[in-house]
C-alpha cells in the first residue's frame, strides 16, 4: 500500500499534472501534494500522486557511500552469500 | 533507474553484510521490528535475513493496512457495497481480503454489486462524474502515504459540485501504532516479544518527516533508523541500529535521506489537517481500540462522509479460531506458527488478512520461504 517509486518528471501537463517516465513507462501523475516540480526533477510517486521530490544529491552521496564500502571488500560476492559457501 | 538499481547492487550489499557481521556483539542479542510491510517484502524478496549474523532478529510490524482493518469495518463496506444505488470504488488490495461469513468485495461482485477497484483514488472522482445516477463512494484506507491523496479527493469533489460523491474512511496513523506495540502487555510485561529498535517506514516518514518519532525514541529508549524500500536501504538500516544499541544510543536517524526531511511533506501535512481530525479511538485489527489512532472526516465536509450519509453500522464479529494473524500483525508469532498457514490459507484462498495483501507477513512467507517452511515440516 505505502509502496512508492521515484520516476523523472518529462514533461509538465498544466493544472497539477506531469507525466512521468520510469523504465521506459510512461504515465500522469498529480503534483497536487507537491509545489515547484520542474522537467528533469526526480518524485517519488504513490498511487498517481508524487508525494515528495526525489533528493538528487542525497541519494548520490548514499550510492557513492555505498561504492565506497563495496570497494574495500576483498572476497568475491558469491563467497559470502550463505547459500554459496 | 540509477535511483532504484542502485540500491540494489550485490557487492555493496555482501560488504555491508561482512561489515556488519564485523561490528554486533556476539554475546547479545538484537531484535529489530521492522515496522512495515514494504520493508518486510523487500528484506525476503532479496533475501536480506540471509545476510545478516544469525543474532539479529527481524520482527514484522503491524504496517500493513489492509491486514489491520477491523473486520466489522470491512462487513460494513460489504454491506454499502451490496446497496442497489452505490458504486464502491477501492484500491486492489482490498477486494479479496476475507469478511466474516468468508464474504469479501470480489463475491459480492460477482453477485451484481458495483465494486471497482483504482491505481488512484483520482479514479473515483472520475467515476462520480461519469455517472451522476450513481451514489460512489471511495474505500478509503492507508497509512499516512495514502491519506494526503484522501484529502486532496475530498477537496475536488467539493471544489466540483460532486454531490454524488463521498468516502469511507479507514485511514489510520503510524506513530500511534508504534507506540501501542511497545505499550502492549506482550511487550511490556510478558517479555513475549522484544523490540529492541525499529526499521521506519520510509514513505510514510516522507510525508509526516522524522519528528513524530523523536517522542518514544526518548520516551522508551529505542532507537529507530528510517530506512528507504531497497535492500541496501535496509542492510543500511540495521548496520545504524546495532551501532546505537551498541553505543547505548536511543535516537532517530535517517537512513532514507533521499526522500525524508525532518519536518516531512508541509503541503500534504495542511491538506491531511484542512479535512481529517482524529477519531479518540479506532479499532485495529490484532491491537485493538487504540487511542487517537484513526482520523475522520471533519463536520465541515460531512456531505462526503459515507459513514454519516448512509448511517453505517457496525456489529463485532469474532475472529476466526484457527487464523492467528491478530498475533502476527502484533509480531508475537511467525506466520508459520500457523496451522492453516500454506494449507487452508494460501493467497489464492486467503482465510487471514496477512495472507492476502501483497505487505502481508503470511503471503511474504509462502511467496519466498515456502520451500524452507515445508523442508523443516
Amino acid at each position: 500500500m505505502c509502496l512508492a517509486v521515484p520516476v523523472r518528471v518529462v514533461a509538465l501537463l498544466g493544472n497539477q499534472w506531469v507525466e512521468t517516465e520510469v523504465g521506459g513507462i510512461h504515465s500522469r501523475t498529480s503534483i497536487a501534494l507537491i509545489d515547484d516540480v520542474a522537467v528533469g526533477d526526480y518524485v517519488i510517486v504513490h498511487a498517481g500522486f508524487a508525494i515528495s521530490r526525489l533528493d538528487v544529491e542525497e541519494a548520490e552521496k548514499t550510492l557513492a557511500l555505498f561504492d565506497e564500502i563495496a570497494a574495500c571488500l576483498e572476497k568475491p560476492v558469491d563467497a559470502l552469500h550463505p547459500r554459496f559457501p | 533507474m540509477r535511483y532504484i538499481r542502485g540500491f540494489r547492487e550485490g557487492a555493496a550489499a555482501a560488504a555491508l553484510a561482512q561489515r556488519l557481521n564485523a561490528e554486533v556483539d556476539p554475546t547479545r542479542e538484537y531484535h529489530l521490528m521492522e515496522f512495515c510491510g514494504g520493508h518486510t517484502h523487500a528484506i525476503f524478496r532479496y533475501g536480506v535475513e540471509d545476510l545478516l549474523p544469525p543474532n539479529i532478529r527481524l520482527v514484522h510490524g503491524p504496517g500493513c493496512p489492509v491486514c489491520v482493518l477491523a473486520v466489522p469495518r470491512l462487513d460494513a463496506a460489504i454491506e454499502l457495497a451490496r446497496r442497489p444505488h452505490v458504486t464502491l470504488v477501492s484500491y486492489g488490495d482490498m477486494l479479496r481480503v476475507p469478511a466474516s461469513r468468508r464474504r469479501s468485495l470480489l463475491k459480492v461482485r460477482a453477485q451484481g454489486a458495483d465494486v471497482r477497484m483504482a491505481y488512484s483514488a483520482l479514479e473515483a472522482l472520475d467515476v462520480a462524474a461519469a455517472h451522476p445516477e450513481r451514489e460512489v463512494v471511495f474505500f478509503a484506507i492507508g497509512f499516512e502515504t495514502t491519506t494526503p491523496a484522501t484529502a486532496y479527493l475530498i477537496l475536488e469533489a467539493r471544489r466540483l459540485g460532486l454531490s454524488n460523491f463521498s468516502v469511507y474512511c479507514n485511514h489510520v496513523v503510524t506513530p500511534a501504532a508504534i507506540q501501542s506495540i511497545l505499550d502492549s502487555p506482550e511487550v511490556r510485561e510478558w517479555g513475549r516479544v522484544r523490540v529492541d529498535g525499529f526499521i521506519g517506514p520510509s514513505h510514510v516518514s516522507a510525508v509526516i518527516g522524522s519528528r513524530p518519532y523523536e517522542y518514544f525514541a526518548e520516551e522508551y529508549q529505542r532507537p529507530v533508523v528510517i530506512a528507504g524500500f531497497e535492500p541496501l536501504d535496509v542492510l543500511q538500516a540495521v548496520r545504524m541500529l546495532v551501532q546505537q544499541l551498541n553505543d547505548g544510543r536511543a535516537r532517530v536517524e535517517n537512513q532514507f535521506t533521499r526522500g525524508v526531511v525532518r519536518e516531512g511533506n508541509r503541503k500534504a501535512q495542511q491538506l491531511v489537517a484542512e479535512v481529517f481530525e482524529l477519531r479518540p479511538s479506532f479499532e485495529w485489527r490484532g491491537l485493538g481500540p487504540l487511542p487517537y489512532s484513526g482520523l475522520r472526516i471533519k463536520s465541515a465536509f460531512a456531505d462526503f462522509d459515507a459513514e454519516r450519509r448512509f448511517a453505517m453500522e457496525f456489529h463485532p464479529v469474532p475472529e476466526n479460531a484457527a487464523c492467528q494473524c491478530p498475533a502476527i500483525i502484533r509480531g508475537v508469532k511467525k506466520p508459520t506458527d500457523c496451522t492453516i498457514f500454506g494449507t487452508a490459507c494460501t493467497p489464492r484462498s486467503p482465510i487471514g488478512s496477512c495472507m492476502v495483501s501483497a505487505e502481508g507477513a503470511c503471503a511474504a512467507y509462502y511467496k519466498y520461504r515456502r520451500s524452507a517452511t515445508q523442508a523443516a515440516v
